[in-house]
């Protein structure tokens, strides 16, 4: 009886080493020395190397603080035109009477299943007939398609959470006189914080991370954004700059580290109104 | 936080001057055609952006599918070649037919592990204990940090042969390999890496789970069922629209994976072709060889492929997925 009370906890905090192993050892080998790196298979090294941090900042003609400082300007404005421009498009969907509401509700979800894949070569081509790829400033593909609220499932989010929201409110604006704009500047738009910060969330972090998209626009070292720039460590993957990489992976993913520790209740409450009630 | 979300803090909701609304009383056609306006006008960036971003570029990939454009010369330089992108990448492009197997494979035996990973650990968490927002906090970590470029890094270099995967194996008196450079396990970690974020399906398990009446649990077993019988006979059947949603979710998903095996092979699809992605092969041929006639047709190919996957998946759920009632 004891054994089985206690296979429950054993499974999950072994369960809990394994799954937490690699971020400990990343954090761990990004203080080992080069010698270390290869030869000391505890996680904790032996010599603090916090020099490592130094170097990999520095490894490159761009310091890596210009990486982040890129990353974190196109994760900013995508969440800014995600919040925009995915809240307008909820509150039609999910309040507003119009014509053909219905069929482009549904071409909406579609999209939502659309492989992002399928569309970068020719959104490549287009950004690139507009003169927008390269240049001294190469993040307007990156931004633009989320100011036009490409981002569908923010859009399925807010009209979720949105039909949350008591429509007893609505027609009370409107009995006193609110216009569908008023409804949605009095009503709608104060109540959906909640879905507007898992967006911001949500956005960042997704952002934060992705890497195709920001592969295939940035070609400038000074425009690099944090993720493209550390695919150069494996270029120059002589074993010389293991260390210096660690510590640059570990920095990227700090951030996204930080969302979750704040807003950890938050993130997997969001996945779940997204996700489910659909 | 957004400016729009904290700007909006501000404002209780208040009642605007009623003159237009007056109006609006006396005459409710009008009200409903300026609601309807109003939809289009909210509406407006979204539509832009369906038209500019999505349809637009969709039917020109369909057009450069069938010519040889390169991006690089001009548009004049461009030709027509009718199927020549297609017939080369079905019989003479032998990296295409990689990619397709290295795909579904990856797709195929990623997204099951993972999603019983997610089933499993979701029913060890469900019955609520103090620690249980913990551990679930914890296990969807990974599903935050696993697709980025500083995890792959991290996880290449832990299946390296100094790596802390050879270091574990050690302990065992078994000495291991680069399991990165091989091209019958290289693949076998980054399916690993996918299967490490089993958090996120493992979230959705759980809402899925507390929705499932403890009457049926109690029934069951005061008729004597087993743990076994009852996880079969009804938490399964009772999760389907879950397991479904996550299934459909996570193959589309798995298909797309291209962040690990451009960093595990730096871009190439290597070793010997055994970690290009379909995806990781879309790139190269646009971006490394220019051919975005080729990439576009492979565009194509690749939706209606998951087109396909999806409607097959769709098509089993009818066999599978049970709706306890009428409207969930």
């Amino acid at each position: 009886m004891t054994l089985q009370r206690l296979a429950r906890p054993l499974t999950l905090v072994l369960l809990s080493a394994v799954v937490l192993y690699p971020l400990v050892w990343m954090l761990g080998s990004s203080f080992k020395s080069q010698e270390e790196v290869l030869n000391n298979m505890s996680v904790l090294p032996n010599v603090w190397t916090p020099g490592n941090y130094l170097d990999g900042w520095n490894n490159f003609d761009v310091s890596f603080g210009r990486f982040f400082v890129n990353s974190a300007l196109v994760a900013g404005l995508t969440v800014v035109a995600n919040c925009v421009s995915c809240l307008l498009a909820a509150y039609a969907f999910a309040r507003l009477k119009f014509k053909l509401r219905g069929f482009w509700f549904a071409i909406m979800i579609g999209t939502l299943l659309l492989p992002g894949h399928v569309l970068i070569v020719p959104q490549f081509v287009m950004f690139k007939t507009f003169g927008w790829v390269g240049g001294d400033w190469p993040y307007a593909p990156l931004i633009v398609p989320q100011l036009l609220a490409t981002e569908a499932f923010f859009v399925f989010l807010m009209v979720q959470f949105m039909r949350g929201v008591p429509r007893e409110l609505d027609e009370a604006a409107t009995i006193d006189g609110c216009t569908p704009y008023g409804v949605f500047r009095h009503v709608i738009l104060p109540l959906s914080r909640p879905a507007l910060v898992s967006t911001a969330i949500f956005s960042f972090i997704w952002t934060w991370n992705d890497f195709f998209r920001q592969l295939v626009y940035l070609s400038d070292l000074e425009k690099y954004t944090a993720p493209v720039a550390l695919t150069l460590f494996i270029d120059s993957s002589g074993q010389s700059s293991v260390g210096p990489m660690f510590a640059m992976s570990v920095l990227s993913l700090a951030p996204v580290f930080l969302f979750f520790v704040a807003f950890q209740r938050m993130l997997v409450e969001g996945i779940n109104t997204s996700g489910l009630k659909g | 936080m957004s400016p729009v979300a904290t700007t909006t803090a501000r404002h209780t909701p208040t009642v605007p001057p009623a003159g237009s609304a007056a109006h609006q009383r006396r005459d409710r056609p009008a009200r409903h055609r300026s609601e309807s306006k109003a939809g289009y006008v909210f509406l407006t960036p979204w539509l832009l952006g369906l038209v500019t971003i999505t349809a637009v570029p969709m039917l020109m990939s369909l057009y450069l599918s069938f010519t040889n454009y390169d991006v690089l010369s001009d548009w004049e330089s461009m030709e027509w070649v009718g199927l020549d992108n297609y017939r080369t990448m079905f019989t003479e492009d032998p990296s295409f037919w990689h990619a397709v197997k290295t795909t579904l494979v990856f797709a195929l035996v990623a997204t099951p592990l993972k999603l019983a990973a997610a089933l499993g650990v979701a029913v060890l968490l469900n019955k609520g204990f103090k620690a249980a927002g913990l551990f679930r906090g914890l296990f969807y970590l990974p599903s935050l940090l696993g697709g980025s470029v500083a995890l792959a890094i991290v996880w290449v270099n832990m299946f390296n042969r100094d790596g802390a995967f050879n270091s574990f194996l050690s302990w065992f008196g078994i000495e291991g390999k680069a399991w990165v450079n091989d091209p019958d396990f290289a693949l076998g970690t980054l399916i690993l890496l996918a299967v490490w974020q089993f958090g996120a399906p493992m979230v959705i398990f759980l809402a899925g789970l507390k929705q499932v009446p403890n009457e049926l649990y109690e029934a069951a077993s005061v008729d004597g069922a087993s743990p076994v019988r009852k996880f079969i006979s009804i938490t399964l059947p009772m999760l389907s629209p879950v397991i479904f949603f996550n299934l459909v979710l996570e193959t589309i998903n798995g298909f797309q994976g291209f962040t690990s095996a451009f960093v595990l092979s730096n871009g190439t699809g290597g070793p010997v072709d055994s970690t290009l992605m379909y995806t990781l092969h879309l790139y190269i041929k646009g971006w490394n060889e220019y051919q975005m006639g080729y990439a576009s047709a492979m565009a194509w190919v690749f939706l209606l492929a998951i087109g396909l996957v999806t409607a097959v998946v769709f098509r089993t759920g009818k066999f599978w997925v049970h709706y306890s009632d009428g409207e969930d």
